[in-house]
């Protein structure tokens, strides 16, 4: 069928303004949040209601078009790249919190909602939503259940994939399933985990049923600068080794700590190769007894400098320099490319390294900001696109930094997912047998293959093409890093 | 060990060439759960010969044994550490391993608090239908290359995989626990429970049953201490044991050859009104009825799908009917869809979850 008929077809029961198809109304989706990867899509279609995701799905399942879901183009991985012969399905409208309800602890929303708006709408209950992506002010609840994301606080308070209770899919047939229920767990397989981080690419989600949590009472936060690295990595194991799971655990490298400490002035001691944020969160004897003990505990791991946040403005200034670490990299460099593996957190110094010798080979600088609880690594590389072939090495060089993730056992990974971005380290971590087998899942929901298509699970030609070397598990986890 | 791997594949491969169905069984615990298994004309697939832990370290907060451990064994290791599996699986006997609590899907009386089993599951190594050595997820906390097949097995009750090995995410046990009581009538006993789930309360289990709210409480001493003044209530002595008897079923609750069923139904739901006895878990997202006659199977399976939830017929299943609650249709094709992925010649404890798969 002809893009036109398509068009045609679609605006037989969609207002015309919820169907674009003129380039300069295409161009706004021609990318999400890794913007080094652009598409037009064929068409963009804005959705209002189920029903009529209903009808866009049967269409396109009937003329076997490509269906791409969108929610805020916010993520990280070009999973929402369009597909040139596809529709972009934008849940953009779909941004209706349909209940909370306080009692059960639950909100029920669409998957247009912003991530921090279900926190916002349950404070007069004490409530909230835990997973808090950096992104959160403008991601959608849609898209962080595609991704599985995580955030600043996952270590304590879980992912996505726990907190939610239940989903309303579409298949590709258009086909309505309720998948978990009000119930903490539901019958038959777990197919609310396979949805979750599924990248689009199984069905479409077209309500979530979320988990609130209650509001902690108190909130504080110890900062403590090192003047190593390893030391800085040992005292976050003292941490953990103390029986303590923090609320947050965060690391900076030396390069980030000067990158933000010139831009912000939170306070940061540069004379620091790394600084960690360790937050405790409860009820105010809770965190009065957590916080007494991890002071104590960065001192016999050898901090030279540590603070602990004596107000709430206090706690908010030390958190600005993490979480002004992306703008800042913005800010030193024309551009920035973020990179997102997880290790196992007694790899760090080992990594850390391996990275700092790439930097040099490659010629580009690279800081590194680390969720060090749950050894989620986000090396920012920066480059200027401007510059020809820096793009090019930039992107060679953060995968050598996910193949040298995976060999220190760790995942390409941990919380933007695989999206277009790192298709080909697929086929470093996983062999051929698991990739037939993602292909499999697929298949059980999307036989044509219309659902996303070419995103997250590589071709198994495309990796034999590539050579990829596959890392067999086990053999090399204890191993010194081999190649890098 | 890696013998003992061939020789699973042997068996798997005949089986799939011959279409003999695979009885997959660890300790035999949790024989009695689920669909009676075809006893006639399948091939027993031994797990417990594939046991130990491979890897362990407590700061990493993360655990990989092979599917034959004993849970007994696991959890001794992770107490050694102050650490512990933060699911409290119901063991159900001495014998029961690893790989059978995953495949079975339970979890204890803090799972309200702390999450279930599927949440402490980062990783697993299987064996498919074809005897395929397949690795999924991995040995850290956050991972979302690939479809989260780790997760999938928990609770498939064996019929997608053969599990070789599992990694859990493990957590530091609490430094102090203690146990409140306190008498009520159960729709404010539903209430309280719900309320206090809304509060930032270290509550890591709750009970009722015969007139009385049992609340456990969790965490660093003045946490606990505080809590318990905000609560109220009196302390019960030996709250270790009557949490055992919880997660185990030795409470008196638990009758011998009575009906068991199992309703994980919405917390807030109120008292349901069905013939037997209740005992609430999870905040009363849990409700276990102790029941012979009264409404029969398809009213319980009504109340509790009115109530947001579902029903299983645990234990003691006279009727011979499908003990899981029955799926909708367009679940019900994904379901086999999936089976044929994993298992395509069926051999893997066909029935045993449903007729269908």
């Amino acid at each position: 069928m002809s893009a036109q008929e398509l068009v045609n077809q679609l605006r037989s029961f969609l207002p015309p303004d919820a169907v674009l198809h003129e380039t300069e109304d295409l161009k706004p989706y021609e990318c999400d949040g890794l913007s080094a990867y652009r598409q037009l899509p064929m068409i963009v279609v804005l959705p209002q209601t189920e029903e009529q995701i209903v009808k866009v799905l049967q269409l396109c399942s009937a003329t076997q078009t490509p269906v791409v879901a969108r929610g805020a183009g916010t993520g990280l991985s070009g999973g929402a790249l369009p597909h040139a012969q596809g529709v972009l399905l934008s849940l953009a409208k779909l941004k209706q919190i349909i209940a909370i309800d306080p009692l059960a602890r639950t909100a029920r929303v669409q998957p247009g909602v912003r991530n921090l708006a279900i926190s916002e709408a349950a404070v007069p209950y004490g409530l909230y939503y835990a997973p808090d992506p950096s992104s959160q002010i403008a991601c959608s609840i849609g898209g962080n259940v595609a991704e599985n994301s995580g955030g600043v606080h996952c270590l304590k308070y879980g992912l996505t994939v726990h907190n939610i209770l239940k989903l309303r899919v579409l298949t590709i047939d258009g086909e309505c399933l309720e998948i978990g229920g009000d119930s903490l767990d539901s019958a038959g397989y777990d197919l609310l985990a396979l949805m979750t981080g599924s990248e689009g690419m199984l069905g479409i989600v077209t309500e979530i049923t979320v988990k609130l949590i209650p509001k902690p009472e108190k909130a504080q936060l110890v900062m403590a600068a090192f003047d190593d690295v390893q030391k800085a990595g040992s005292a976050v194991a003292n941490v953990i080794g103390a029986g303590i799971i923090p609320a947050g655990m965060e690391m900076m490298d030396k390069i980030t700590i000067h990158a933000v400490e010139e831009f912000l002035h939170a306070g940061y001691d540069l004379n620091a190769e790394a600084i960690l944020l360790c937050e405790s969160d409860g009820s105010t004897e809770e965190v009065a007894d957590e916080i007494r003990r991890i002071h104590a505990i960065m001192q016999q791991s050898g901090a030279t400098n540590i603070s602990t946040s004596s107000n709430e403005a206090e706690r908010l200034k030390f958190w600005a320099g993490r979480k002004a670490a992306f703008p800042a990299a913005g800010r030193v460099s024309p551009d920035y490319y973020c990179m997102d593996g997880t290790i196992p957190r007694k790899r760090l110094a080992d990594v850390l390294r391996g990275i700092e010798e790439l930097s040099q080979e490659y010629g580009l600088r690279c800081m590194n900001v680390f969720h060090a609880g749950d050894g989620n690594l986000h090396p920012l590389i920066l480059y200027d696109a401007n510059k020809p072939g820096e793009l090019e090495r930039t992107e060679e060089f953060g995968g050598k930094i996910l193949e040298m993730c995976i060999h220190a056992g760790g995942t390409i990974t941990g919380e933007h997912g695989v999206g277009m971005e790192k298709i080909n380290q697929m086929c470093s971590q996983f062999g051929t047998g698991e990739l037939a087998m993602f292909h499999a899942v697929k298949a059980a929901f999307d036989p044509a293959g219309l659902l996303n298509p070419g995103k997250a699970v590589p071709e198994l030609h495309r990796c034999a093409e590539m050579g990829a070397m596959h890392v067999h598990r086990g053999e090399q986890k204890f191993a010194e890093l081999p190649r890098f | 060990m890696q013998t003992t791997i061939d020789q699973y594949q042997a068996v798997i491969r005949a089986a799939a060439e011959s279409k003999t169905p695979l009885r997959i069984r660890g300790g035999g615990t949790k024989d009695f759960y689920g669909n009676p298994a075809a006893e006639q004309n399948s091939t027993l697939l031994d797990m417990t010969g594939y046991n130990g832990i491979v890897d362990y370290e407590p700061t990493e907060l993360v655990i990989t044994a092979r599917a034959g451990t004993r849970l007994a064994d696991l959890e001794a290791e992770l107490d050694r550490h102050g650490q512990m599996l933060a699911f409290e699986p119901p063991h159900f006997g001495a014998a029961a391993t690893l790989g059978g609590c995953v495949a079975a899907g339970l979890s204890g009386p803090r799972r309200a608090s702390a999450g279930s089993v599927r949440d402490f599951v980062l990783g697993v190594r299987l064996l498919d239908g074809k005897g395929e050595d397949l690795h999924f997820g991995g040995q850290v906390m956050k991972n979302v290359a690939g479809y989260d097949v780790s997760r999938l097995m928990a609770g498939s009750m064996g019929t997608l995989g053969v599990l070789l090995e599992v990694s859990l995410k493990v957590l530091p046990k609490p430094a102090i626990e203690t146990t409140l009581c306190m008498a009520m009538d159960e729709a404010a006993a539903i209430e309280k429970m719900n309320q206090w789930a809304g509060k930032p309360l270290p509550i890591s289990a709750t009970c009722y049953t015969d007139g009385q709210l049992f609340v456990r409480l969790s965490g660093a001493e003045p946490a606990v201490r505080a809590a318990q003044v905000k609560l109220g209530g009196k302390t019960l002595a030996d709250d270790k044991i009557f949490w055992r008897s919880v997660r185990e079923h030795t409470h008196g609750f638990f009758q011998p050859d009575k009906p068991l069923w199992r309703l994980s139904i919405k917390s807030t739901t109120p008292p349901l009104s069905l013939t037997g006895k209740q005992l609430l878990e999870w905040n009363g997202g849990l409700r276990w009825l102790s029941t012979d006659g009264g409404e029969g199977a398809e009213a319980i399976r009504a109340a509790a799908k009115e109530a947001g939830g579902h029903a299983t017929l645990f234990r003691h299943n006279k009727s011979g009917i499908s003990v899981f609650h029955p799926l909708p249709s367009g679940m019900m094709k994904i379901h086999r869809a999936l089976k044929e992925k994993f298992d395509p010649s069926g051999i893997f404890n066909p029935g045993r979850l449903y007729s269908e798969i």
